[in-house]
């Protein structure tokens, strides 16, 4: 019989398997964030061309390393922690074979370790990408697909799980809407991983001589259904993770059920076809093929993640209203609690993953200005924006909440998380800006040597593309510098955080449940459905957030402005036909 | 609360939805079609595209193609890489090719002429990036593909390898020239 305990600061129960599961991924993405973070240092000091840190084959191996640890395994193993909390948590349930969730995390942490072995030993400096025909040594592919059906069975366990919700009745009504995104991200994992079989399984059989060709643009194109794909989970689960958030500081409620998940149906339908951003300026791919998928058809995907820029501050905004923060357009964000780093981690990444990620992403997935960014440093300038800060940043956000209501620990050096995300953000705002600014003066990514030592031709970049990698560069060890106050804060806080009743030991923070004593309840009583609002208006004109309207409005401006911009550039360049 | 608890209507389908929110929805749909239309719009008056044109292929006979271009065309030797610079007639099929770490020949060309350009890999993945106009184009192995381009403006255009190929890809630079004619 599945036991409880109920957390006395938040009231949420928590199921002894999913707890500890919830732990042990969670404390697994955070060794491989630290991993990544280290081996960022060594990324951005070598592209800043005046430090010029590491020697060409280190750079490479580093650079490999780092993009698998961040882009792949911490988010996932995050991510895995996420819909366990977000199955058998937020629905009250017991987790649904604990066993085969064992078995999952345990392949996902073999086949992590396995990767990185192989680009430790040197032979598998292939990049994240690993594109045939360069190739990597078997292990380096196995590595990967065994940490990938590994995931899978995380997915099926919180299917899993939301049937026995369903089946046990612990919840009136539909599944809340946190849950209902994280079945987003469930979904759009279990086609990403699918896409990732059907390419590294005969990739894997190739690198150990079984199959001697595999076309390297199919290779591209189906690969990148788990490239880009996989980075969509992470869109569904942090977008999720806001709308937790704001519900937990502000009991914020959606503004409309409809409109929130209607968005995410729309990812479910259209987000994958992204993976067409990457093939824009390929061989052998039809103009409407590209037109078509790059568009997500017709930008149904952006206008879900339009919708969402609206609705989450949106609710926000009207709850704190309805607390009296009534005072012009934007008294309600002054007043929110800017010194709890939730909520500034929250509102960061919410405002950078829109304003930057959002905006070059589109402006870049454009198919003919894809032509004058493809592969320049413009193109990891942009996704650091999404993930290393959209989704990034919102679990730091969302580990400062779980510190006490999982694992049962005050914050460790307080005033150090308090000013983590102002670090962060700042420091990777600064970097991604700069960076974008040399990809559009054309600085390759991926590139050891922006002098081109060596080579029987020359070519100088002007002297404001080294600026800007120097400028980026600073920005980038400040950003590494927020990583390492985040993972001093969780891992002092784990080690020495004063314990909460009921306590939680030095084990106990990892994995171990806490004292037989605290799962004191055998099933929880039933989740009720929200309390209905007696209707009330704030703002005007039937506008209930004019602030987050005026905040959305700006948004547009800037979309607008600098698409434009874009194709002004791109009318500039040699006609091509 | 309710966004993590189930909703309060439990026909929450049904729930009309805010003023507010239908009119930002509009407003972001009609944005998204227009940047959709933007892409074929560009196609017909725009004058930057990309061809679609492309021919599976692979080393031995792409390499014989360019061999071929480039004796026919050949009129010097660049004295600093070896490499042939190859002047094709203006308007014609002209090739540059990529592999570990070069791009080969180097092309000579009159400004305002536009040519077909045949790309090709002999090894790996390539991106041809060509500064400082910043035009980028993936290179990728058992592949031609055919772009037409206009260089529109004299001077000396380097073709950098943005597609990373090994530990000398930092190496990879080629050379377009472009000559008032």
């Amino acid at each position: 019989m599945a036991k409880f305990r109920v957390c006395p600061d938040s009231g949420f129960y928590f199921d002894k398997s999913a707890e500890s599961l919830m732990k042990v991924n969670a404390v697994a993405g955070a060794v491989f964030l630290l991993i990544a973070g280290i081996l960022a240092l060594g990324v951005i000091l070598t592209r800043w061309q005046e430090v010029h840190l590491l020697p060409a084959d280190l750079f490479y191996q580093v650079l490999t390393a780092h993009g698998i640890n961040a882009l792949i395994f911490w988010v996932i193993f995050f991510e895995i922690a996420i819909l366990y909390f977000a199955s058998s948590t937020l629905l009250r349930s017991r987790l649904a074979a604990p066993g085969w969730a064992w078995a999952g995390f345990a392949l996902m942490i073999i086949g992590a370790v396995m990767n990185n072995v192989a680009v430790l030993q040197g032979n598998s400096s292939v990049m994240m990408t690993s594109y045939v025909p360069m190739q990597a040594a078997p292990h380096f592919y196995l590595g990967l697909i065994l940490f990938a059906v590994g995931a899978l069975i995380g997915c099926f366990v919180f299917l899993g799980t939301l049937v026995i919700a369903k089946d046990d009745q612990t919840y009136q009504g539909s599944v809340p809407l946190v849950t209902f995104g994280a079945l987003t991200a469930c979904i759009i994992a279990i086609f990403t991983i699918a896409s990732g079989a059907i390419i590294l399984f005969p990739t894997f059989l190739w690198s150990i001589g079984y199959i001697n060709h595999i076309d390297a643009e199919m290779y591209r194109i189906i690969w990148w259904a788990l490239g880009h794909s996989s980075q969509q989970i992470n869109v569904a689960a942090h977008v999720s993770v806001w709308y937790l958030i704001i519900g937990i500081l502000f009991n914020a409620r959606p503004m409309s059920e409809k409109v929130s998940r209607f968005a995410f149906l729309l990812y479910i339908f259209f987000l994958q076809l992204a993976s067409a951003h990457h093939i824009l300026v390929d061989p052998g791919v039809s103009t409407e093929w590209k037109i078509f998928n790059t568009s997500y058809a017709m930008y149904l995907a952006v206008l879900a993640s339009m919708i969402h820029g609206l609705t989450v501050p949106g609710a926000m905004e009207v709850a704190q209203r309805g607390k009296g923060y009534t005072k012009g357009l934007f008294e309600w964000l002054r007043k929110a609690p800017w010194g709890n780093p939730v909520f500034s981690g929250f509102f960061f990444a919410l405002v950078i993953f829109g304003f930057i990620g959002g905006i070059t992403g589109v402006v870049m997935g454009t198919e003919q200005i894809n032509l004058i960014i493809h592969n320049t440093i413009y193109v990891p300038a942009h996704f650091h924006a999404t993930v290393a800060v959209g989704t990034t940043l919102t679990f730091m956000a969302l580990t400062y909440l779980l510190i006490p209501v999982l694992f049962r620990r005050a914050l460790f050096l307080p005033w150090v998380a308090k000013m983590q995300p102002y670090v962060f953000a700042g420091g990777m705002t600064i970097m991604i800006l700069f960076l974008l600014g040399a990809g559009t003066l054309g600085v390759s990514r991926r590139h050891w040597d922006m002098d081109f030592t060596g080579a029987a031709l020359s070519f100088e970049y002007p002297g404001t593309a080294y600026m800007m990698m120097a400028v980026g560069g600073i920005g980038g060890v400040l950003g590494v510098l927020g990583g390492a106050m985040y993972l001093v804060v969780t891992v002092g806080s784990l080690l020495f955080g004063k314990k909460l009743e009921p306590s939680a030991g030095l084990f106990q923070s990892f994995g171990v449940p806490l004292a037989a004593s605290a799962y004191n309840i055998d099933q929880p009583d039933q989740l009720q459905m929200a309390p209905k609002l007696a209707v009330e208006e704030h703002g005007s004109g039937g506008f209930e957030a004019p602030g987050t309207f005026v905040l959305a409005l700006a948004l547009l401006v800037c979309f607008v402005v600098y698409y434009a911009i874009n194709w002004d550039y791109l009318a500039s360049v040699w006609p091509m036909g | 609360m309710s966004s993590f608890l189930p909703p309060a209507d439990r026909i929450w389908w049904k729930v009309p939805v805010g003023r507010q929110e239908i009119v930002w929805i509009s407003i972001a749909l009609v944005w998204c079609l227009i940047m959709f239309f933007m892409m074929p719009y560009w196609h017909v008056y725009g004058k930057q595209n990309l061809s679609s044109e492309a021919y599976q292929t692979n080393a031995e006979k792409f390499g014989a193609s360019v061999e071929t271009f480039v004796e026919k065309y050949q009129t010097r030797i660049d004295e600093q890489s070896g490499i042939p610079v190859v002047t094709p007639p203006a308007g014609s099929d002209i090739y540059m090719l990529g592999r570990l770490w070069q791009w080969y020949p180097i092309l000579e060309l009159e400004k305002d002429k536009t040519y077909r350009l045949h790309l090709g890999s002999m090894d790996w993945n390539h991106g041809f990036s060509l500064q400082p106009v910043n035009i980028n184009l993936q290179v990728v192995p058992g592949y031609e593909m055919v772009i037409k381009i206009t260089p529109d403006q004299a001077g000396e255009y380097t073709v950098v390898c943005n597609e990373f190929c090994g530990i000398g890809h930092h190496t990879m630079v080629g050379k377009i020239y472009v000559k008032e004619n």
